[in-house]
Parts: C-alpha cells; structure tokens; sequence
C-alpha cells in the first residue's frame, strides 16, 4: 500500500487545466523527484498536497488518510511539510521562532522546552544553530532557504515537499545542500521535490516523475526517464512523434 | 519583579481621584479609557496588522447597551449584558469577515460601524420614536474611574498573557504571513476570531462602563467614527505590537486632544492628519521601536 | 413613478459611476488605495462653489481649471507621499497598511483645511436650476448637465484606454506591474499618471456634484465609501465595470428613497457594501479565481 497516493487530480483555473489527470504514488520512505518544463503543473501538484489549492476533482491520501478537501493547517497537522518556490520566511521573528512554529502548532503541539529543543535540532541540522536569536528579515537568500527547510523539519513530519529547494545556489552551497537532503533520506523521511537541477535530482532521486502541460508523461527510474524521447522533447519544446 | 513596577504605578493610579478635582478626574477617566480601547485594539491588531475601524461599533454598542437597559437591569447585569452583545456581535462579525485582507477588512471595519449606526438611528426615530436615551444610574464618577482602571489594567495583562501563550505566537504569525502559518498548522480562523472576540469585548465594556458620563446618549454621540480613528494612532504612536506601546501613545495624545478640541476645535482634524501621516513616515514601528533603535546606536557609537 | 425613478436614479449614478472611475484608476494602476478621495472631490466642488459666488465663474467653465488642478495635485501627492512608501516597501505587504494610514492623514488634513476655509455648513449653489422633460419626468437642468459630463468623461476614458497607446500601458501596469518593466514600461511613472488621473476625474466629479447637489466639508468620507462600494462591485481596475456598478448604485439608492425610506439610504449602500465584499470580493463582473 501507498503512502501518498495522488488519484487522478485535476486543477483547473478558469480555462487552463493546470493538473490534467494525474495520478502516481509514493512508498513510505521513498524520494523521488517532480520534473517538467516552466509551466508544466509541478507546484500546483504540491499546492494541491499540501493543501495551498483545493482540487478540483481526483483524491490524494496520505497513509490511508484522505487528505482531499482539508484545510492547510489540517494537511500540515496531518504529518506534510513544505518549503515554498518563493522562500517565504517570517521577517519580524527570530530564527528560533520561525522554526518553532511547525513544532508548536503542528502535529506534535510541542510547547516550552520541548518546542525549543525540536526548533534547536531543526535549526543544527540546516547549520543554522548559532544565530537562532537573530531576526529572520536580517538573513542572506541561502540562510533564508535553510531557514524554511529548518521550519519544515521542525513539523517532525511524514513527508516533506521541497519546491525548488536547490534553485539558487551556488556550487558549494548546491553540494552541501544536496548532501543535507540525502542525510534527511537516509533518516527515513519521505521526500517529493520539484527540482530543475538534473545532476541533484540524478544524485538524489532513483526515482522520477514528469509533467507537461499538466500532464503526467513519465514515472520510472531516473536514468530511463532522462533519455525517454518523450521526456526530452518536453524540455526541448518539440513535439512527441507517438 | 516585572510585576511590582507595575502594581505599584496600579496603586499610585488607583488613589489618585481622592485628590483630584472633578476636571481631574474627567480627565483620568478619559485617558483610562483611550488606553483600554487602544490596548484593547492592539489585542488583535496589534500583531495580525488588520487594521480595524470598528472599535466605535463596539464602543457604541457597550454604551446603548447601557442606555437601553439603565431601568430594567441591575448594573452588574447589564455589563454582562453588554459583553455578550459585544461578543456575539464579534463573533458573527468575525465569522463572515475575517478571510478579507488589507484595505478590505479596513473599509469593511469602517462600514460595519456606520452601518449599525444608521440602523439605530433609523430604528429609534421610526419604531421607538426617541432619538436620544438618558442614562441614570446610582454610580459617582471615582467609580467609573476605577472600573476603567480595572478594566485597562486587566487589558494589559490578558494581552502580556496571550503575548507568552501559544495564540500570541501564532497572531504573531499571522501578522507576517499568514500562507506560512496555515501551512505550519495554524487554524487561521480559529486564532483570529479568539483574538477579534476578546478585543471587542473589551471594547464594548469601555463604552459600557464610560456611558454613564454621557448621560444622554443618542448614536451620533456614542458611534462617532472619530473614536475608532483616535484608538488606531495612538496604538500606532505608542508601537501597536508592544505591551505598553497602546498606552504609552493613548496618555500624551488624549490630553493633546482634549487641548485642541477646547481650544482650537477648527484645527483638530489637521492635527490628526499630520500625526497619522508623521507616524507613517517617521516612526512607523511605534516611539518604543524608535527609542530602542537609537539607543542602540547610541551604544553601538560609544 | 417608475419612470421617474429610473431616470433619477440613471442621472446620479452617472455621478457616482465618474467618481469610482478614478478611483478605481488609483487603485488598480498605482496600487494605493486612497482614502483621501472623497476629500479631493469635495475640494474641487468648493471651489467650483467659491469661483461661482465670488468671481461669477460657470462651474461649466472652471471645470476644466478643477481638472487639471487634480491632476496636478494627485502627481504631486504620488511623488511626494506615495512614491516613498512604495520604495520603501519594496514588494512586501507594508505598502498596503502604510497606504492607508497615509491617505487616512491626509483625509484628515484635507478636511480640516475645508473647515477652517468653508466652516461646517452645509453648501449649495443654485446653478440652471430650472425642469426639462425628459421622457415626461421633470429633470433639473443642472442634473442633466453633470449627467452629460459624466457621461462624455467616462466613455473618453474607456475608448482612450481601449484604443490608444498610452492606454495599453496602463492596462499593462494594471494587470502585471511585475513583469510591464521587462517589455520597457516605466511603471513609476505609469503610476504617478494613473494616480494623477485618478485625481482629476475625483476632480470633475467634484465639480459635477457641485452643481446639483448639497455638501458640507465632512462629506467626504460618504463620497469615498460609494466610490469605493462600487468599484468593489465593479471589480477593481475593470472600467466597464465601475460605470456599470456606478448606475447600478444610483438606480438601488434612488429606489430604497423613493420606495422605501431616504432615511436608510446610506444604511443601503453599507449593506450592498458589505454584501459585495463577502460574497464576491473580487467583483460582480471579474472571474472568480
């Protein structure tokens, strides 16, 4: 059985079916990344998980739990966490309370020194645990970036959406991050992420899933769907010769 | 510690009308007030900065509350009464209006006032057909003096309460983005509509409370919009996210007030419009912002 | 009866459509939300008064002259008041709640400015104030002329946005302000001239109210609560739909008068007000996203 199952989901805004039909799966523990040209529906896929836009018609589940037609603060009482393609952090608080807040309204409702301990260790494993007093609106884009990830650990959840995470980085930052994400892996946490950075997503992800135009037109190894024709004329623009 | 300072500033302001004339006196009762009705603001504007103008509307109803009731209830009564008014009035209110934002819930905030002033009106001059009410109640002015200041003073520590509780974080929250909060678990309108409740009850027990010193109420008197307006600079003066920033900017400005209103009544509106616009340009974080911020240049310079 | 109040009630909407046209101009190009807009009408309609009574001016030849003093003022204001705050904001949420508290200053100062210069009295002319049939109702002259300006203003501007080069601009900075730079548009400055326009039709309005209508120096907040109330029902930044709404208004204001009570005349427009904005806040005529 699987864990984040998306069933046939379709996002329409006005006229433009934004998600067509799309349905794939993820297993518990599993990371796997969302590709498809600008444009294609992939964060309105993760909009419509973690609850930002209702859908318009299909089901998504979490282990079991029909997460469709919920709130946002539900869906993120439910165990999904995300960071966003604009890095929203709190500019007014500090770091520590940017990142408390998933622990402390999320689904453990830590509070006291509980939710400081859970924020702490959120904020250590992104390296961002010596400035835990300064204000957020202080800090430099990649601190920013490490900020909202801090925030999404701090929900302690059961699947986390990283929406362009990587975007942005330069090399070193780019590698450090990349290894950040395999640790979070290796911890047993359940990764989607929309990425565009090819190499993260080869190192990252055995597995991926691709859309165009709001459609699903691949969900196999990564290897394989890097060299799919279908794939690539996605990304080149051409169109697909059946 | 922290609450000894304040007890005793409580305590010093609690004797103060056995030695004060009654001019005096009306003044303290002003200026209580202001600082209740603009803590009481600050409890959910304060943080969330949906910026409200229907203090008035609650005000306003707290005081007609009383005017209607004065004969048939007791008082202790009657401001239950009013703060269940006042409450349900603020929860259906909230209920329908909070998911506006911005200049919407501003506007909305202010026609909501308006709007239940030109009920009232219409409804005490073509059913009742008493436009004004007096209000005679068995109550000296020290006593109104001294209700406010328990009122205030309660405002202040609900509002420091809340500030280390789990709502105040999440108000906070709110404030700077309220996407990343719902998506951090926080129920949005649940949070708001707490918040929302609790300042407009308070609201209403300030005009509840004071009503007795108009007494003749009719509602141009009781929902006049400038109330609103004056509760929102003075929070805004003081630091409308502080504890004591409210009241730090409702003192100096109620009495300037009541200077210009007496003396220069033609200026008045003036004065206003450069004070709102002053605060906007110069201290937009309110004078406790402002002072902490040079100080620390100054320290920083030595 | 009927009659009668259709064409009363299409006679002040005109009015009340010219007066959310600019409006809806300084809120959907400049993005502010001007507060003050009630006050700058009621500026222009003192004047026209004083012009009239003292020097024996026409308001039908001042109006130009009120025109472009509004304009004038409403670029100065955007450069002085306005421009710091949008730098400042720099894209973040502030600008709004800055705005609001900026324009509520400087409604408060327009209107002391009134009172000292005009006092709290209520003021009128008597201007071609004299019947014309129209479709057997007896219509003020005076009313029919604010009409016709209103009317000649109001579909200027929706051609000159529609057809011209400078009104694709506009349009432009009115749907995308974020991306109009990358095709070469200055949006700043598209913005002083939205704002600036704003102001100078709040201008004619003023003038046209002037003309038929009785006015003290504390109404301006009534004026920017109708222009407001519909260019919320309008759509913000839709003119077609702001002039719709604004004959829509003087229609149901008319007819809660004639039918109802005038005494629940404004309680209406707060009522539809509110109504509207809980039940489509983006419009009766925009596509609900």
């Amino acid at each position: 059985m699987s864990f984040l199952r998306i069933d046939r989901a379709v996002k329409q805004f006005g006229g433009l079916r934004a998600v067509d039909e799309v349905s794939f799966s993820l297993q518990r523990g599993e990371i796997v990344g969302l590709l498809g040209p600008n444009g294609s529906g992939k964060t309105t896929v993760i909009n419509l998980v973690s609850g930002a836009l209702p859908v318009t018609s299909g089901e998504i589940w979490l282990d079991g739990r029909r997460l469709t037609g919920l709130r946002c603060d539900r869906i993120a009482r439910a165990g999904v966490a995300r960071t966003f393609q604009l890095v929203r952090t709190l500019p007014s608080l500090s770091l520590m309370e940017n990142v408390m807040i998933t622990a402390v309204f999320g689904r453990s409702t830590h509070w006291g020194e509980k939710a400081r301990r859970v924020a702490e260790d959120a904020l250590a494993t992104v390296g961002l645990a010596e400035r835990a007093s300064a204000v957020a609106g202080d800090l430099t884009y990649i601190d920013q970036k490490r900020l909202e990830l801090a925030r999404a650990l701090a929900a302690e959840p059961e699947i986390l959406l990283l929406d362009e995470w990587l975007a942005g980085l330069n090399p070193t930052e780019l590698a450090e991050g990349v290894a950040l994400i395999r640790r979070l892996h290796e911890g047993g946490l359940t990764i989607l992420m929309v990425e565009h950075i090819i190499d993260a997503v080869r190192a990252l992800c055995p597995r991926v899933v691709v859309m165009n135009s709001g459609r699903l037109i691949a969900d196999e190894a990564t290897e394989a769907a890097l060299s799919d024709p279908a794939v690539v004329s996605a990304y080149l623009g051409g169109e697909v010769d059946a | 510690m922290r609450l000894i300072l304040p007890l005793i500033c409580l305590a010093v302001l609690a004797v103060l009308p056995l030695h004060f004339s009654d001019y005096g006196l009306g003044l303290l009762i002003g200026a209580a007030t202001y600082v209740t009705l603009a803590s009481a603001w600050a409890l959910f504007s304060g943080h969330t900065h949906y910026i409200s103008l229907a203090t008035v509307a609650f005000y306003g109803a707290g005081a007609y509350t009383v005017a209607v009731l004065n004969e048939v209830l007791p008082y202790p009564a009657i401001l239950l009464c009013a703060a269940v008014i006042g409450g349900t009035l603020a929860l259906i209110v909230g209920l329908s209006t909070l998911r506006l934002r911005g200049v919407y819930f501003v506007i909305f905030s202010f026609g909501l006032a308006e709007l239940i002033r030109q009920l009232i009106t219409w409804y005490e001059v073509n059913v009742t057909g008493t436009l004004g009410r007096y209000i005679f109640l068995d109550i000296t002015t020290r006593q109104i003096y001294w209700q406010m200041l328990a009122l205030g003073a309660a405002t202040i520590a609900l509002t420091a309460w809340i500030m280390r509780a789990r709502l105040g974080l999440a108000l906070r929250v709110i404030g700077d983005d309220e996407t990343v909060a719902a998506h951090s678990g926080v129920n949005l309108a649940r949070v708001k509509l707490i918040a929302f409740v609790l300042s407009s009850v308070i609201l209403t027990l300030a005009g509840a409370i004071t009503s007795p010193r108009y007494v003749y109420v009719e509602p141009s008197i009781v929902f006049n919009p400038t109330v609103s307006f004056l509760t929102v600079i003075m929070a805004l003066l003081g630091g409308a996210n502080r504890l004591w920033g409210p009241a730090l900017g409702a003192v100096p400005l109620f009495l300037v007030f009541e200077f210009l209103s007496s003396n220069f009544p033609d200026t008045y509106p003036i004065f206003l419009g450069l004070l709102f616009i002053g605060v906007v340009f110069v201290v937009p974080d309110g004078l406790i912002s402002a002072a902490e911020r040079l100080t620390r240049r100054g320290q920083v310079r030595a | 009866m009927l009659t009668t109040t259709v064409i009363l009630g299409l006679v002040l909407g005109g009015t009340y459509a010219l007066l959310a046209l600019g409006l809806t101009l300084q809120y959907g190009i400049a993005r502010i939300m001007n507060l003050a807009y009630g006050e700058l009408t009621l500026l222009s309609a003192f004047v026209v008064v004083a012009l009239f009574q003292g020097l024996g001016l026409s308001p039908l030849l001042t109006l130009p002259l009120v025109a472009a003093g509004g304009y004038g003022i409403g670029w100065l204001l955007y450069a002085v008041m306005m421009r710091p705050l949008v730098a400042r904001s720099q894209g973040r949420g502030r600008l709004e709640v800055d705005s609001i508290l900026a324009t509520f200053g400087l409604l408060f100062l327009i209107q002391g400015g009134l009172l000292l210069a005009f006092g709290a009295n209520f003021t009128s002319i008597s201007y071609l104030d004299r019947g014309v049939t129209v479709l057997g109702v007896s219509v003020a002259l005076n009313r029919l002329i604010a009409f016709g300006i209103c009317v000649v203003v109001g579909a200027a501007l929706v051609v000159a946005l529609k057809t011209t080069r400078w009104g694709l601009i506009m349009r432009a900075v009115a749907l995308t302000p974020g991306s109009a730079p990358l095709v070469g548009i200055d949006v700043n400055r598209a913005a002083r001239q939205g704002f600036a326009l704003g102001s100078a039709l709040a201008a004619v309005a003023g003038a046209s109210i002037s003309m038929y209508q009785t006015f003290s120096a504390t109404a301006g907040v009534v004026f920017t609560m109708k222009a407001l109330v519909i260019v919320i029902m309008g759509g913000v930044g839709n003119v077609p739909g702001a002039l719709a709404a604004g004959f829509g208004l003087g229609l149901i204001e008319t007819f809660v008068a004639t039918a109802i009570d005038p005494g629940l005349t404004l309680a209406a427009t707060f009522a539809i007000f509110l109504l509207v904005l809980l039940w489509r806040p983006q419009g009766l005529f925009g596509a609900r996203r």
